[in-house]
């Protein structure tokens, strides 16, 4: 009983970097916009996390470091692809491209520099106590920071205002204008947040899972957050779930690994990669449903007028 | 009164020329700021990047062999960039190529094949290795609807563990120390030089080869015009009974097939042998450089030789200045942030607007 | 009541008072010095033809456009409306042409957007409820909003404004998406706003409706006012020629000579590939050599679809179900449908019928790739733009030559563009869907002119549009399309606009088709 628990908290764990930036990314094609930087806005914020942390010995600073980081570069994002009507998909790429290298400049001083991460919780007689205890109390403090933020993204989309403008604009951004909103303004704003949220999995991943710096560590998890998207059809629920399952998987590999199993590592390090291609394709496969949860401006650019 | 921009009725040819090189002097400008912050002379940092590397032979040399991959992979990534067809797995694309190639050149092994056999063998099956990879994310696309991004991204990752596993087990030289890497390859597998005293060798030969023939497809055929269509405006295309599924089939495989023969080239060239990583991302460099160059071959030539400018300086910069080499990587990257920006003013002008009064 | 008795005190303070308004489009001036007043409680039409610059003024006077140049003043005050949200807050309100509904919403959410986050609280399907009996408008609150007709979606819209009790409410075009039946209820709704003391601002260039509804008219020309008048007092002859500076100008006539069927649709029954599209269901009809057939319909009742089947942009499953000359071609695609004689005309100009980055010259290869302008898999550049030029030439197109861009063209130049594209082809079959949508007056004489003189040489036409007098004044036989299913088509003359707008608002029996029509 022991090894399940610990089972499903590995799971989690494995999972919650998905989560994060999975759902900030959620929250920007909401708004009909696609930012296919994820992998970059991680990097940046695993990188900035790293150094703050290093520096100031501070892991929580650290994470706010790295959600800023990640915004900081969704940013960039922002102008070119909002203000300058830049093609999204380009800006993206550029976005992770530029991403991949500017987090390798800025750590390349502390690649075996050692920090004193995040640690899972360990309450005294509820997280070492039944199994129960374990599963409830047992995690990384960031575990219960993302399900925090699924619960609020789920709210904020469905039961506010603002929630109900923002997958409006996504559907129709020159509606939304006629009737006097500010699209781009929010679009800003979702934007920026998908960063701070893609940034804060790479600050979990650089403080708490592992935690160590190493040049592209998130080793295209930015990339599967965007296939877990498409994978959630656009729910967050489903993303949360999703993300469980990428964990599952890249949980299997490490244990086959460790339990010797006749396999070479490699091939098994492909298991997370092939099965999100698998995935995607089964999903993706029903255009309709894609279609009918898809936000139906996404990726196109807006310009008033 | 703010700035705000107005749409153009055409597209401003002298915009189209100007952005790549208003993007460059802006990238400079970046590279003097982040010198100067780095406590460097610009001046000193500036020759060190961009003259130094280049001021002798073997630095021209090094320029256009470094050009090479990158002018090939970019122009079969433009093919299917015009039809909107995004193909970011060049870099995967380009390691199966090396493993086909290299691995023809290790069974080869000491058979004595001629050289003349062997060369022409290995890039076909390059290519072959290189479209077949592409081809999966072109069959996902079109039979599953499943986004070419993010398959062929994933699958880049899937090649490199593919040939991480190939050179640590079966294909590891015995003799090689349990370095994680092939036998060297036999003189007859390695590409002719072309100038003494570099490391240029045939396969810039090749890759301007499928430039110029790009430029055919693409100004010239009916296939290249049909996916200019698709990419510019889907709709017209799909009323012009042009098969969208060609378009995906024909760009994916352009691309994989440029990226293979680079794959070759470098295993065949430069490398000589099959190591852990085959290539420093130029699948991903080229990616920039299609865009840089306008995804038209001509400024493809130009933009692959900036950015294999960019490798050699980033290098040389890591001797001569103490820099990290991932200086690299992130000149890339801004060069392309602001070609981005530039392109605004090829469709839109700026304008001062603000309600003035009636003149009476 | 008399109409007179309704009339605004024309001593009263204007409203909205705009004075010189200016503002130039790259290449065009959209209005250029325009004067309006708009009184308390009157129905003030702004009539002109389509490009005399209607739109734009609206959309200044409403702050989604700014000017370049002009004043405005809003009871008695100087103005400057910055944005929609300041427009309302003022107290106007706009109903669009182009709805601006979301149709994954609720009528309650889509209203809520609209409104402030304060009024937007729960009591708002009450209200909704109330002010939609109050002014015959007929809404349920928490229907989704892509489950509505087009008529009941516009519903929605003017509830919307009704809901911020505005003090004046721009209609741009408001009926071009209506039956006549449904022109008549709206009308009755704007008289009971305009005696509660709303002014209306009503956009239109249809001249019989401005005669029956409004107060006063200001006409443009060219983006210049061209006239003012008291539209009770004129003629259809005499607005028009405030509007167009001629009269309205009507094609020449023949009796039609029907040959042999050229395109026969047989039952054809198509799932729509859009989540909120329409469902085709068992649509038959025959257009012969030599007629015009024209479909009308409110928009949105499987116009879309039954096209894209019938251009072979989408494949139907049955071979049979579409026969375009003799031969069976449910399942083939739209370039091998244009060998068998197909020529096609998209509603859609830009981005569809035309690419827009594209010169002329390659437009002109767009739909034309297998037809003298291709040698052995390339391109023949020289013969593409001579084959520009000579559309060019021929239709009078205003472009700069084979070498313009299609989108540097204005709406009616590129339609005549392409019509001339598709009929230098020498087809059998001609379908062409809205052509003379959004068109300048002289350019849509000029297109409707083409289509009989096509239709005397033999070919059959099958005209789709939303207008309905144009399909009368130029078909020989029409046909009613509602909810996805097709009426008979049935001879021009035999039939009237009464009876045709019921069949549109699918609420004349829809006849079965007979068996007798069987299978060919």
């Amino acid at each position: 009983m022991d090894t399940f628990a610990q089972l499903v908290i590995l799971t989690f764990a494995a999972g919650t970097p998905l989560v994060f930036a999975a759902l900030g990314e959620l929250v920007v094609e909401k708004a009909g916009v696609l930012n296919l930087g994820v992998e970059g806005m991680m990097l940046t914020g695993a990188v900035a996390s790293f150094i703050v942390t290093a520096d100031t010995h501070s892991p929580w600073l650290g994470v706010g470091a790295g959600a800023l980081g990640g915004a900081a570069l969704s940013l960039v994002f922002a102008v070119l692809a909002l203000t300058l009507l830049a093609n999204q998909v380009a800006t993206g790429l550029a976005l992770s491209l530029f991403g991949v290298g500017l987090s390798a400049f800025v750590g390349r001083g502390y690649i075996s520099v050692v920090i004193e991460g995040i640690k899972p919780l360990s309450i005294p007689g509820l997280s070492d106590a039944a199994i129960v205890g374990r599963l409830l109390f047992g995690h990384n403090p960031m575990v219960y920071l993302s399900l925090a933020l699924f619960v609020a993204v789920q709210w904020f989309l469905h039961r506010t205002r603002s929630g109900l403008l923002l997958r409006a604009v996504g559907e129709s951004p020159a509606s939304a204008h006629a009737i006097g909103h500010r699209v781009i303004a929010l679009r800003y704003a979702a934007v920026l947040f998908g960063g701070a949220c893609a940034g804060l999995g790479g600050a979990y991943m650089a403080v708490a899972y592992t935690p160590s710096w190493t040049e592209g560590m998130t080793a295209g998890r930015g990339w599967i957050a965007l296939a877990l998207v498409v994978f959630a059809t656009w729910k967050p629920w489903r993303v949360l779930a999703g993300a469980y399952l990428f964990g599952g998987v890249t949980l299997a590999q490490f244990q086959a690994q460790a339990a010797g199993v006749a396999i070479p590592s490699q091939l098994l390090a492909m298991l997370p990669y092939v099965a999100t291609v698998v995935v995607l394709a089964i999903i993706s496969r029903d255009a309709t449903t894609i279609r009918l949860n898809a936000p139906a401006s996404l990726g196109k650019p807006f310009h008033p007028e | 009164m703010r700035i705000a921009l107005e749409a153009r009725r055409e597209a401003s040819r002298a915009a189209i020329v100007l952005a790549p090189v208003l993007a460059t002097l802006a990238t400079l400008a970046v590279g003097f700021v982040v010198f100067e912050a780095l406590g460097k002379d610009p001046i000193a940092a500036f020759h060190a990047f961009f003259i130094q590397p280049v001021a002798t032979r073997y630095g021209v040399g090094e320029l256009l062999l470094k050009a090479s991959p990158l002018m090939l992979i970019a122009t079969g990534l433009a093919v299917g960039y015009r039809a909107n067809v995004w193909n970011i797995g060049a870099e995967g694309q380009l390691t199966l190529g090396a493993i086909a190639g290299g691995g023809l050149a290790l069974a080869a092994g000491d058979a004595r094949v001629p050289s003349a056999l062997l060369l022409p063998a290995m890039i076909v099956a390059g290519a072959l290795c290189g479209m077949a990879w592409a081809a999966i994310s072109a069959w996902l696309r079109t039979r599953f609807n499943a986004s070419e991004i993010l398959t062929s991204l994933m699958l880049v990752y899937v090649a490199n563990l593919l040939l991480s596993w190939l050179i640590h087990g079966p294909w590891r030289d015995p003799d090689g120390y349990n370095f994680p890497q092939s036998k060297q390859f036999t003189d007859a597998a390695l590409l002719p030089n072309l100038l003494s005293g570099t490391r240029l060798n045939a396969g810039l030969l090749i890759a301007l080869a499928v430039v110029a023939m790009a430029w055919l497809f693409i100004r010239r055929s009916v296939w290249g015009f049909e996916m200019r269509v698709a990419g510019l405006a889907p709709s017209a295309a799909a009323y012009a009974g042009i098969s969208s599924k060609r378009n995906v089939w024909l760009g994916m495989l352009a691309g994989g097939a440029c990226a293979g023969i680079a794959g070759v080239n470098e295993a065949a060239g430069p490398i000589g042998q099959l190591l852990p990583s085959m290539s420093p991302g130029y699948g991903f460099a080229a990616i920039i450089v299609a865009f840089v160059g306008r995804l038209h071959p001509a400024g493809i030539v130009f933009a692959s030789l900036l950015m294999s400018l960019l490798y050699l300086g980033g290098e040389s910069a890591q001797v001569n200045l103490a820099l990290p080499s991932a200086v690299t990587g992130l000149f890339q990257g801004t060069l392309l942030f602001f070609l981005l920006a530039a392109d605004v003013l090829v469709n839109y002008r700026l304008r001062v607007v603000g309600a003035r009064p009636a003149t009476p | 009541m008399s109409a007179a008795a309704l009339a605004p005190d024309v001593q009263a303070r204007p409203r909205l008072s705009l004075r010189g308004i200016t503002r130039a489009y790259p290449g065009v001036v959209a209005n250029d010095r325009i004067d309006l007043d708009v009184l308390p409680g009157e129905i003030h039409a702004v009539l002109g033809e389509n490009g005399a610059g209607k739109s734009t003024l609206m959309k200044i006077i409403y702050g989604i456009v700014k000017p370049d140049a002009g004043t405005m003043q809003w009871e008695g005050e100087a103005v400057r409306i910055a944005s929609p949200a300041q427009a309302r807050r003022l107290g106007l309100a706009m109903v669009f042409q182009h709805f601006s509904l979301f149709e994954t919403l609720t009528v309650a959410e889509n209203i809520s957007l609209a409104l402030d986050a304060a009024e937007a609280g729960p009591g708002l399907p009450a209200k909704i409820r109330d002010v939609s009996r109050r002014y015959g408008l007929t809404l349920d609150p928490a229907r989704l909003v892509h489950a509505m007709s087009i008529g009941e979606r516009q519903r929605v819209e003017i509830v919307r404004c009704l809901l911020q009790a505005p003090r004046v409410l721009i209609m741009d075009e408001p009926t071009s998406v209506l039956t006549p039946q449904a022109v008549l209820r709206l009308f009755d709704t704007l008289r009971q706003l305009a005696d509660e003391g709303c002014s209306i601002l009503y956009i239109s260039h249809k001249l019989d409706e401005i005669r029956a509804l409004c107060h006063r008219a200001t006409v443009l020309r060219a983006g210049r006012v061209t006239g003012e008048c008291d539209p009770r007092r004129e003629t259809t002859a005499t607005l028009a020629r405030m509007m167009i500076g001629a009269e309205l100008p009507h094609p020449r006539h023949r009796p039609p000579v029907a040959g042999a069927p050229a395109l026969v649709i047989d039952g054809l029954d198509l799932r729509s590939d859009d989540p909120f599209g329409t469902t085709l269901r068992s649509i038959s009809l025959t257009v012969c050599a030599g007629e015009i057939v024209g479909i009308a319909g409110v928009s949105g009742n499987g116009q879309r679809e039954l096209l894209t089947a019938l251009s072979g942009e989408r494949r139907v499953a049955r071979r049979d179900a579409i026969v375009l000359c003799g031969t069976a071609a449910g399942r083939l695609g739209a370039a091998q449908r244009r060998s068998l004689g197909l020529a096609f005309v998209p509603e859609e100009r830009l981005g569809r019928g035309a690419v827009p980055e594209m010169s002329l010259a390659e437009n002109a290869l767009l739909t034309a790739r297998h037809r003298g302008l291709v040698w052995h898999g390339l391109i023949r550049a020289d013969a593409a733009r001579s084959r520009a030029a000579e559309i060019i030439a021929s239709w009078s197109v205003k472009a700069a030559g084979p070498g313009a861009a299609a989108r540097s063209l204005s709406g009616g130049n590129l339609q005549k563009f392409i019509v001339g594209r598709e009929i230098l082809q020498g087809p059998r079959v001609l379908i062409a869907a809205q052509p003379t949508w959004g068109v300048d007056v002289g350019a849509s004489a000029q297109i409707r002119q083409a289509l009989i003189d096509l239709r005397d040489a033999g070919v059959a036409v099958l005209v789709v549009s939303e207008e309905l007098e144009e399909l009368i004044e130029i078909c020989d036989r029409l046909a009613v399309i509602a909810q996805g299913q097709l009426s008979p088509a049935r001879p021009v003359v035999e039939t009237n606009a009464e009876e045709l707008g019921l069949l549109m608002a699918g609420s004349a029996a829809m006849p079965e088709p007979t068996a007798a029509r069987g299978r060919a």
